[in-house]
């Protein structure tokens, strides 16, 4: 997170920049992972899904050095006000980074199998989601390296479209199932990975919460519209 | 008798009653102001910290508190300190009352080049007429408040000086609250100390703030955050902010506390 003034101790500025830069760095490599796992399913490629699958070690090695970094600071340089809320808030973005990486394995797991079966038409719509999803981690992964609250609560607000994304692709993938029973496999791998993609959205809007509690020094306690009407269906 | 609605007393506190109230306080060392125009509340029965960098004033108000500056020439103070509702600005409000009600603990411990028992016992006689034993007992029960009984209880007739800094120090709030005082205010306690005895005299504040109301000026700000109910920010002789220390040290209400406290006063 970026600070106004710097600290007189220069080594503890340095210190609170790379934490920064290993959580953005993190959250890009989960970014490119969704991606990668989509476009897994798109090209039918089994073996770029392992690849996915494989990386996902990558974020996870990561998660770990960012949670030592973070109880080095806080045992070294016991961080006060707004540093002790940047440093607290590191680490749980860290973990939400780490969720989002599982969820795009999740992705490219299913993406194997699939690849095997006959292909369905909604697969596309996946494509959509997931572009959904991966642009809100983005922005608010600008707005946490920004301190960008009212951008942070942009991605929050609109997770909304990613839940509705999320309602019409299941309602899809519904009817295909009802139409044609061959197509119930490759269809609930589809909903799966729909699911995850919402949940990756979902961890947008934790990340945009903590960027709020950083920049701001309270919680986003806001109520925000919950679109998931599956279970009515 | 002083309530809580009227004054600058720190924000979310749960301390029913005011126990000193600063009003527009201004302290001046001849023509140098240290104190600009003070308003603060300070709960009853709770620790108030007052923190701020060197020059800022801190030490300055502990001492208005018990007006010990005025045992200097040219030192003045304008406005008013009221304890319970008195002002003890007032030359009509006796110093020795003053003294009785309002203890203080200086940076460096300074035990008299006496016994152990003489330390406490000392103030004690200066106010009080006591036989042989109540004073034994009012002793005792002083030294065991302090936390430092079992370590001198079998050497009351050595002198103090052979005791350790931290030693020394909790008899020197013995010796303080041995006139049962009210208010119990100090300055630096623990910045001659080692971190063990740091920890004791910590653990000690915690058990006396059941008695006393306490006021603490401290350049540890990790201090300040572990032992204290409130936290006043001083800068430049005036009071920044006041509030309730989970508040300042988590989300500080001005710029200059979160500068002061994380760091980057440059």
């Amino acid at each position: 997170m970026t600070t106004s003034t710097d600290h007189i101790i220069k080594s503890y500025d340095t210190e609170l920049t790379r934490l920064t830069g290993e959580i953005a760095r993190m959250g890009e490599l989960s970014v490119r992972q969704l991606e990668a796992a989509i476009d897994a399913v798109e090209r039918r490629d089994a073996r770029a899904a392992q690849q996915v699958l494989d990386n996902d070690d990558a974020i996870d090695a990561m998660e770990q050095e960012i949670s030592h970094g973070v109880v080095r600071l806080l045992a070294l340089r016991a961080p006060m006000a707004g540093d002790l809320r940047a440093v607290f808030a590191a680490l749980r973005v860290a973990s939400d980074i780490e969720r989002i990486g599982d969820y795009a394995a999740n992705v490219a797991k299913r993406a194997i199998p699939l690849a095997t079966l006959a292909p369905v038409a909604p697969a596309h719509g996946l494509l959509q989601l997931s572009q959904l999803a991966a642009v809100a981690v983005r922005k608010v992964l600008k707005a946490y390296v920004e301190s960008d609250a009212d951008n942070a609560y942009q991605v929050w607000r609109d997770d909304v479209h990613v839940d509705e994304g999320y309602d019409a692709l299941f309602r899809e993938l519904l009817t295909y199932m009802m139409e044609d029973p061959r197509s119930i496999t490759p269809c609930t791998h589809l909903l799966f990975m729909a699911k995850n993609i919402e949940r990756i959205g979902d961890h947008a809007t934790n990340i945009a919460e903590n960027v709020w509690f950083v920049v701001r020094g309270e919680p986003l306690d806001e109520p925000r519209a919950k679109q998931d009407r599956t279970f009515e269906a | 008798m002083t309530d809580l609605t009227n004054a600058a007393t720190p924000a979310g506190t749960t301390a029913t009653r005011t126990k000193i109230k600063v009003r527009n306080l201004n302290f001046f060392y001849r023509d140098f102001q240290a104190l600009q125009g003070i308003d603060m509340g300070i709960p009853e029965k709770r620790v108030t910290a007052i923190i701020g960098p060197s020059g800022c004033g801190k030490s300055t108000l502990l001492r208005v508190f018990n007006r010990i500056y005025s045992m200097y020439p040219r030192l003045r103070a304008e406005g008013s300190v009221e304890l319970d509702g008195e002002n003890v600005l007032d030359p009509g409000y006796a110093m020795n009352r003053l003294r009785i009600k309002v203890g203080m603990v200086f940076q460096k411990p300074v035990p008299f080049p006496m016994t152990i028992y003489e330390n406490v016992a000392y103030g004690i006689r200066h106010h009080q007429k006591l036989g042989r034993k109540k004073l034994d007992e009012r002793v005792e029960e002083a030294l065991r408040s302090a936390a430092i009984w079992d370590e001198v209880k079998d050497k009351l007739r050595h002198s103090a000086l052979g005791l350790s800094g931290g030693q020394q120090q909790r008899l020197c709030i013995a010796r303080c609250i041995a006139l049962k005082p009210d208010v119990l205010l100090l300055d630096e306690p623990t910045s001659a100390l080692d971190p063990i005895a740091t920890s004791r005299i910590e653990q000690l504040i915690e058990e006396l703030k059941r008695t006393y109301t306490i006021v603490i000026v401290t350049h540890n700000m990790q201090q300040a955050a572990r032992v204290s109910d409130y936290t006043a920010f001083m800068y430049l002789g005036e009071m920044i902010e006041f509030g309730n220390t989970e508040m300042t040290f988590t989300k500080p209400e001005k710029k200059q506390t979160e500068d002061y406290i994380t760091g980057r006063f440059g």
